[in-house]
């Protein structure tokens, strides 16, 4: 039982390394036509993720991968059961990685102009669709006995489902911000630092509706934390975190205003997934049909093994995720290389 | 037509139009070593020229085989459910090691190859590029060690605790190392290579035609050309002949359906081509007397068995398995003449930079690799039918039971315009980036200023950021 729970924290932590890292990058993907008002602004924008979205992304591939081997029976009846929606989540993750490399390759301003906005448009589609899938799976899915689902594209599109993703479009787009004050100047930043405050105020009443709408909409959310009073660190942290990243952003300290929004991402998933715990899916049909961490789990010799091959990998990812980090700190500069 | 084939079909597409770039990347990361080793070494300026050439092209290609491997990673969980259901616990830890362990070195440094050419020295650049193409080639044994898994399991155990049948692990060693992995990743490497050296070939050879770049695509044919070449030899007397004795002995009924042989037969023939009649259960065309019997079993007496040795319902489809897998062979072949001819033109008659057929032969060569290396793997796996898991678990049945039947056209409507769309937007902008051809050389010593070693790199005090000038 403790490995599944270990397992449980770790993908909690998988999922959140991907929406603090790739957040942020999506984050200036959905910023991008606000900001760059030319093709070198665009370019720079672009190149402030350059180096790095690639190696971000990388952790939703492993989100992918951790999920199948850990809780197969998640993986199975999540993806198959969201059929549509992850097709089109491929389809904007695929549209949005040619984007990137597409468009500076050639000088057109069509061209440029076309890849942009496609750029922009696939960011946005990726918050909003994984924002959405996870509104579902709070709010539970129609699992039935054998885990199968039968959900179509419409019902995933329900109102709490849709505030969870515009609650999403909202954080990312700030992270993204915070993110870029550390990679731009001049009257680029002056523009982004106008923008934070927007923002903020944006993301704070989403984020209040969300909180409210969910304490009363989910039951068994409440009653985990009425049972397990601890758990209230997670959404205490998160508020302190929303606190401090806006004392910083006064103070135009935007370094640590992106480490606030880093740490707030991580708790706001670290409070649902405490409330959720045990269970990772929560079947509308019947409580019976949930999906936990141990009717969901692969076998205690797979989770060993997987174990014993995330603690030798995962302090090497750390190592050149920082590395690469800190090689390319600093303000973007174009040259023939940059995208 | 059932939901199932349509599941199959998407699949298939996705798949082979991914493994049209691993390969190109695995093989052309060989070629980016090579050069940054020789800049290193002699510190002509032309290496690092060349280098950051190919690298461009590298990020091309790299950001299609992303594109594309996503897709692949969630299309288990949305396709096949109840595949995933079933092979989870094993399975599942051989794609999620690949993350941790290939997918993140790749990312990591990717971002240093990339755009390290103006920030880094000879030494550190070749580091990453080094440590890219080491997570590449993981990647790829990782996902071969999946792969072999399902062709030869091992190590697994069948219980039922509630969701139907699952396979469980027993041995994480003999999952890891079934019996057609070995013969299979060595097979497969070198085929990559193939590919990505006869990318490099092509190039240079179009070059000579025009007589642009002359100097630089000699020097591209120097390095490229000996490697493939020897390739070609191992692959057909080494690494294809262990492949073929493999299937012999772990998948006897893959193997006839391969040879289109119906009947268990003595001194058994080989096929360089030839048809099958699945009605009348014959095969016809040129074949080689008793070379499979040889081939197989080293005994040019020795009987091979027959597809009718067989359960009917449990024949590959002969026809196609036959037709790709002779394909492959073919090509094979002809690599060994196009390769030997190009070394006796450029070594001994020293006229193959002028021999224009020999060149447009050179240029073709990539189109005809990468062939090869889709039909050898479409013959695995159209040979496996109609096993998903080996006499474990068939394909019928795996697939997402919840998911109907428009989805699934629906979603392959998709693949096909969007693939079909970028590939031609791929297509036109690599064609871009050979017609640009190489970048100036740097002056002599320009990239001797930039640090290349740890120590300079974190030592750096002024901000070196992303970006020269
Ligand atoms: C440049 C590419 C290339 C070339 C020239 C060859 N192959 Fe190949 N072959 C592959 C690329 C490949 C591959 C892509 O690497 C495959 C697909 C899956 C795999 O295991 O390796 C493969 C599969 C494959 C299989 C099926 C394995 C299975 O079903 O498990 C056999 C029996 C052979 N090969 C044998 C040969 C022989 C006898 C060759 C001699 C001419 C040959 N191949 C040339
Ligand atoms: C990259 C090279 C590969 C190619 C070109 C390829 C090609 C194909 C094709 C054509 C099919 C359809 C077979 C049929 O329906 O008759 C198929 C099926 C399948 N392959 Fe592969 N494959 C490749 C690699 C892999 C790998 C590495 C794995 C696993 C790790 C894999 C797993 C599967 C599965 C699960 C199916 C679906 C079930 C089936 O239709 O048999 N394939 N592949
Ligand atoms: C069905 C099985 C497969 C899955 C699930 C899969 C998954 C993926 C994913 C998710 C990526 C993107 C990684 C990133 O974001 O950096 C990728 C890229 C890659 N894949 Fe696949 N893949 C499959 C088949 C194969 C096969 C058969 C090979 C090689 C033999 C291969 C070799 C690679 C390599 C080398 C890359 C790096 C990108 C590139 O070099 O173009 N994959 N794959």
């Amino acid at each position: 039982m403790w490995l599944n729970t270990t397992w449980f924290v770790l993908y909690v932590a998988i999922i959140a390394g991907y929406v603090v890292l790739d957040g942020f990058d999506l984050g200036v993907g959905m910023l991008s036509p606000f900001l760059g008002r030319n093709d070198t602004e665009k370019r720079i924008l672009l190149n402030s993720i350059g180096p790095v979205w690639d190696g971000n992304e990388v952790w939703l591939v492993l989100g992918g991968g951790a999920l199948f081997a850990a809780f197969p029976l998640v993986y199975a009846s999540l993806f198959s059961g969201f059929y549509t929606a992850m097709m089109l989540v491929l389809f904007v993750l695929i549209l949005r990685t040619v984007a990137i490399e597409f468009r500076s390759k050639r000088d057109g301003a069509r061209w440029r102009s076309m890849w942009d906005w496609i750029f922009f448009a696939s960011s946005l589609g990726i918050t909003l669709l994984l924002g959405v899938a996870l509104g579902n799976v709070i709010q539970g899915v129609p699992l039935d006995q054998a885990g199968n689902m039968d959900v179509n594209l419409v019902d995933l599109l329900n109102p709490y489902a849709l505030a969870v993703g515009a609650t999403a479009v909202a954080m990312l787009s700030l992270h993204g911000a915070m993110f870029l004050t550390q990679k731009v100047e001049g009257e680029l930043l002056g523009r982004i630092t106008n923008l934070i405050p927007k923002l903020m105020a944006v993301f704070f009443a989403l984020m209040t509706v969300l909180m409210v709408w969910t304490l009363l909409l989910d039951e068994e959310i409440t009653t985990n934390y009425e049972d397990r009073l601890w758990i209230g660190i997670f959404p205490l942290f998160g508020l302190l975190t929303v606190l401090a990243g806006w004392r910083f952003v006064v103070k135009k300290q935007y370094l640590s205003g992106f480490v606030a929004s880093a740490c707030m991402i991580a708790l706001l998933l670290a409070t649902v997934a405490a409330g959720m715990y045990p269970v990772l899916i929560p079947s509308s049909t019947d409580p019976s049909y949930d999906l936990t961490v141990t009717n969901a789990a692969s076998a205690s010799e797979t989770l060993t093994v997987m174990l014993v091959i995330a603690v030798i990998g995962l302090p090497f990812v750390f190592l050149y995720t920082a590395g690469v980090y800190f090689f390319f700190r600093g303000k973007v500069r174009l040259d023939e290389e940059s995208y | 037509m059932t939901t199932e084939m349509l599941h199959r079909i998407q699949f298939g597409l996705t798949i082979s139009f991914h493994f049209i770039f691993p390969p190109m990347s695995l093989g052309v990361g060989l070629v980016l070593i090579i050069f940054g080793v020789k800049s290193v070494r002699t510190k002509d300026p032309k290496w690092r020229q060349l280098s950051m050439f190919w690298v461009k092209i590298y990020g091309l290609i790299f950001a299609m085989g992303i594109a594309t491997g996503i897709v692949q990673e969630f299309e288990f969980g949305t396709n096949w459910a109840d595949y995933s259901r079933f092979v989870g616990n094993i399975f599942g830890s051989l794609l999620a090691a690949e993350g941790i362990f290939a997918f993140m070195l790749e990312g990591g440094f990717l971002g240093l190859m990339l755009f390290g050419g103006s920030k880094l020295g000879n030494k550190m650049w070749l580091f990453a590029t080094t440590m890219v193409v080491a997570g590449a080639t993981l990647s790829a044994t990782w996902i071969v060690m999946a792969n072999s898994w399902m062709q030869t399991p091992q190590g697994y155990e069948i219980k039922d605790v509630g969701y139907g049948d699952q396979a469980f692990m027993t041995s994480f060693r003999e999952v890891v190392f079934t019996p057609s992995f070995g013969p299979r990743i060595l097979h497969l490497i070198a085929a990559c290579w193939m590919v990505g050296t006869s990318l490099v070939i092509s190039v240079a050879a179009y070059y000579l035609l025009k007589k642009r770049h002359v100097e630089l695509a000699k020097t591209m044919i120097r390095v490229a050309l000996p490697i493939f070449t020897v390739l070609a030899v191992l692959q057909v007397v080494l690494f294809g002949a262990n492949q073929a004795i493999e299937v012999t002995n772990q998948q006897p009924e893959k193997l006839a359906a391969m040879e289109g042989l119906y009947k268990s037969t003595t001194c058994a023939p080989m096929y360089i081509i030839g048809w099958t009649d699945p009605d009348n259960e014959t095969t016809t065309g040129i074949s080689i007397p008793c070379l499979l019997s040889f081939l197989s079993y080293q005994d040019p007496q020795a009987e091979v068995t027959g597809l009718e040795a067989f359960p009917k319902d449990e024949w590959a489809n002969a026809s196609v398995v036959f037709q790709v897998y002779h394909l492959m062979i073919d090509l094979g072949m002809l690599f060994i003449a196009i390769g030997g001819l190009a070394c006796i033109l450029w070594i001994w008659k020293r006229k193959l930079w002028d021999q224009r057929w020999m060149l447009w032969v050179l240029v073709s060569s990539i189109v005809m690799t990468e062939l090869a290396t889709l039909s050898g793997w479409w013959t695995a796996e159209f040979g496996r039918q109609p096993w998903v898991v080996w006499q474990v678990l068939k394909t019928a049945g795996a697939e997402s039971p919840n998911v109907t039947f428009s989805q699934v056209a629906f979603s392959i409507g998709m693949f096909v315009v969007l693939y079909a769309i970028v590939f031609t937007m791929f297509i036109s902008l690599l064609n871009r980036m050979i017609k640009q051809g190489p970048p100036p050389p740097e002056e002599e010593g320009a990239s001797e200023s930039l640090p290349d070693s740890f120590g300079e790199i974190f030592r750096h005090r002024s901000r070196v950021s992303s970006g020269g000038d």
